[in-house]
């Protein structure tokens, strides 16, 4: 394995904990950052000569801390900076910094760093984009292409949320129990949301896009390392585990959607979908099932089964009635009567569906769904009604073309069905 | 003589590898076992979960206690592992609860993300 491969890794592992410790001692995002990138730079110079530090964060924010508090003082007295010899020497002081840190330290100042980001002032697409710049370290390049979205846009995005959050005037001082539980589910709120932001994207499935996904992933288990003992933090990441499984057997070549009951499960990342299900399991012990634990539980159900018709879809109905009660939302409804469906029949489905009809008017996917459950029933006009809407809604053309075939199929199901009676 | 060998590494920094390096580093590995092993020569090859998806059990005035994560402390080593196949976390659970019964120390239950079974003769007991 190479040198830069080894300590590419190692920074990228490191960040969050390196720009928690700096952000706490600078208290300014833009001078922490800095401070985080001459760090990086130090050790992309000094490592491959004398290898790595024993606690790379340890040494990152001992490097960060003193080179850009002699940047400071460079602009105000110009002193010299120390000769590179003393600064890459610092085995002693390194122990010093290491001793004062640890995991509570790391916990808190982490913590504060994703809260930060998810302040509540900022719209939730400056909350992923701060995130992305400030916690992961991507580039604005990164994130622009992430987000489809330009350059300038995104450092527009990112530069306004610096200067919202400056001015909010985030204390520093360690939260207190209560404040903490507040920011933990802000904070598992905005990484669930640049899990979706990568997730849902079902046209164009571009690299970025998936690393998107990768990276809400390794911030849902650094979350989980700091608050090993909260069980929808383990819902979280089994969630984001369970679902992100499934990626490689989403999209058919051309790039159109494979319903899940479709897809090759072979393709399926069996070591994600064991995590993920161990972390379900160890959740449950809890007895505190919330939203994310009973969502993965429900994608849980549907990586046990080896096939689509081994799905336990009573239990997914049951967990979906439990979720509503926990979440109550149309579309966790629509969920619901899919579920019921699947279990029961499409009349119970299509009941459950009446009181939130016109709460779904404008989904895309509820439209979809009450034409399936219309065709079940033999009612095919309304069906066809149904299925044109729901291509009215399409967002992208894979889900114009999914629902096309629907009605292709609703057509030929009517011809098959005419051509006797005609001849009659 | 049987040895077990132990991979120690930093999991934010393995959890930081794409799905792609993450292959190389299990493919040089495999590479490098079957070089110089002979196929008899390696017994089950194991892959654990994360530490977040560890219970610990520990003992304590009033009982034992079941912990999230993997607490073991500095005093304490690793001096040996079963390799069990339960049908839910909470069979694990009872099963080493009933193991550690009346020892001090923590029994720490870990799913495995990977078992290969591995060509070691059975049974070999040592000391």
């Amino acid at each position: 394995m190479s040198d830069a491969f080894a300590i590419a890794n190692m920074l990228t592992g490191a960040r969050p904990r390196a720009m928690a410790a700096l952000l706490r001692y600078f208290r300014d995002l833009d001078l922490a950052e800095e401070a985080y990138q001459e760090a990086c730079l130090r050790a992309v110079h000094n490592w491959p000569r004398k290898g790595p530090p024993r606690d790379p964060v340890g040494w990152l924010v001992f490097v960060g801390r003193n080179a850009a508090v002699d940047g400071l003082r460079r602009q105000t007295r110009h002193v010299a900076l120390p000769a590179e010899d003393v600064l890459s020497d610092i085995e002693d002081h390194e122990a010093a910094v290491v001793e004062q840190m640890d995991e509570a330290d790391y916990r808190d100042d982490i913590l504060r760093l994703m809260f930060i980001c998810a302040h509540p002032d900022l719209v939730a697409a400056q909350q992923v984009a701060l995130a992305l710049r400030i916690v992961s370290g991507l580039s604005v390049a990164e994130i622009a292409a992430a987000f489809l979205a330009k350059e300038k846009t995104i450092e527009q995005r990112i530069t306004r949320a610096k200067r919202k959050v400056m001015a909010a005037n985030i204390p520093f001082e360690a939260p207190d129990a209560i404040e903490r539980a507040k920011r933990l589910s802000a904070v598992a709120a905005m990484i669930y949301l640049i899990f979706n932001e990568g997730y849902s994207a079902s046209g164009g499935e571009s690299h970025i896009r998936k690393s998107l996904c990768d990276e809400a992933i390794r911030l849902g288990r650094l979350l989980l390392r700091l608050f090993p003992s909260d069980p929808e933090i383990m819902g979280l990441l089994a969630l984001m585990l369970l679902t992100h499984a499934r990626m490689p057997a989403r999209l058919d070549a051309a790039g159109g959607i494979i319903l899940l009951e479709d897809q090759d499960r072979s393709l399926w990342h069996t070591g994600l979908i064991t995590e993920g299900i161990a972390l379900v399991e160890k959740a449950a012990r809890h007895r505190a099932a919330g939203f994310y634990q009973l969502q993965a539980a429900i994608a849980a159900l549907h990586a046990s089964a080896k096939r689509a018709e081994d799905t336990d879809w009573r239990g997914i109905a049951l967990l979906y009635e439990r979720l509503e009660a926990v979440q109550p939302s149309p579309v966790v409804r629509l969920n619901r009567a899919v579920a019921v469906f699947k279990a029961n029949d499409a009349e119970t489905a299509l009941m459950l569906l009446e009181p939130v009809e016109d709460e779904l008017a404008r989904y895309f996917y509820s439209h979809g769904v009450r034409g399936a459950l219309l065709q079940e029933l033999g009612q095919k006009d309304a069906a066809r009604e149904a299925f044109n809407r729901a291509i009215a809604l399409a967002r992208t053309p894979a889900e114009a073309r999914h629902i096309r075939e629907r009605l292709d199929g609703l057509e030929a199901m009517a011809k098959k069905r005419k051509r006797p009676v005609s001849a009659e | 003589m049987l040895y077990a060998v132990l991979c120690y590494h930093d999991e934010a920094e393995v959890e930081s590898w794409s799905a792609e390096q993450d292959q190389a580093v299990v493919a040089k590995r495999g590479a490098v076992a079957k070089d110089r092993l002979r196929p008899e020569q390696m017994g089950p090859v194991l892959r654990l979960v994360p530490t977040t998806g560890a219970t610990t059990i520990r003992s304590s005035a009033s009982g034992e206690l079941v912990l999230d994560g993997p607490f073991a402390e500095t005093k304490e080593q690793l001096l040996g592992l079963y390799v069990v196949e339960c049908d839910a976390l909470e069979e694990a659970i009872e099963l080493a609860r009933e193991m550690k019964r009346g020892e001090g120390g923590a029994f720490e239950v870990r799913p495995l993300r990977v078992f290969r079974q591995g060509m070691l003769p059975s049974d070999k007991e040592i000391g």
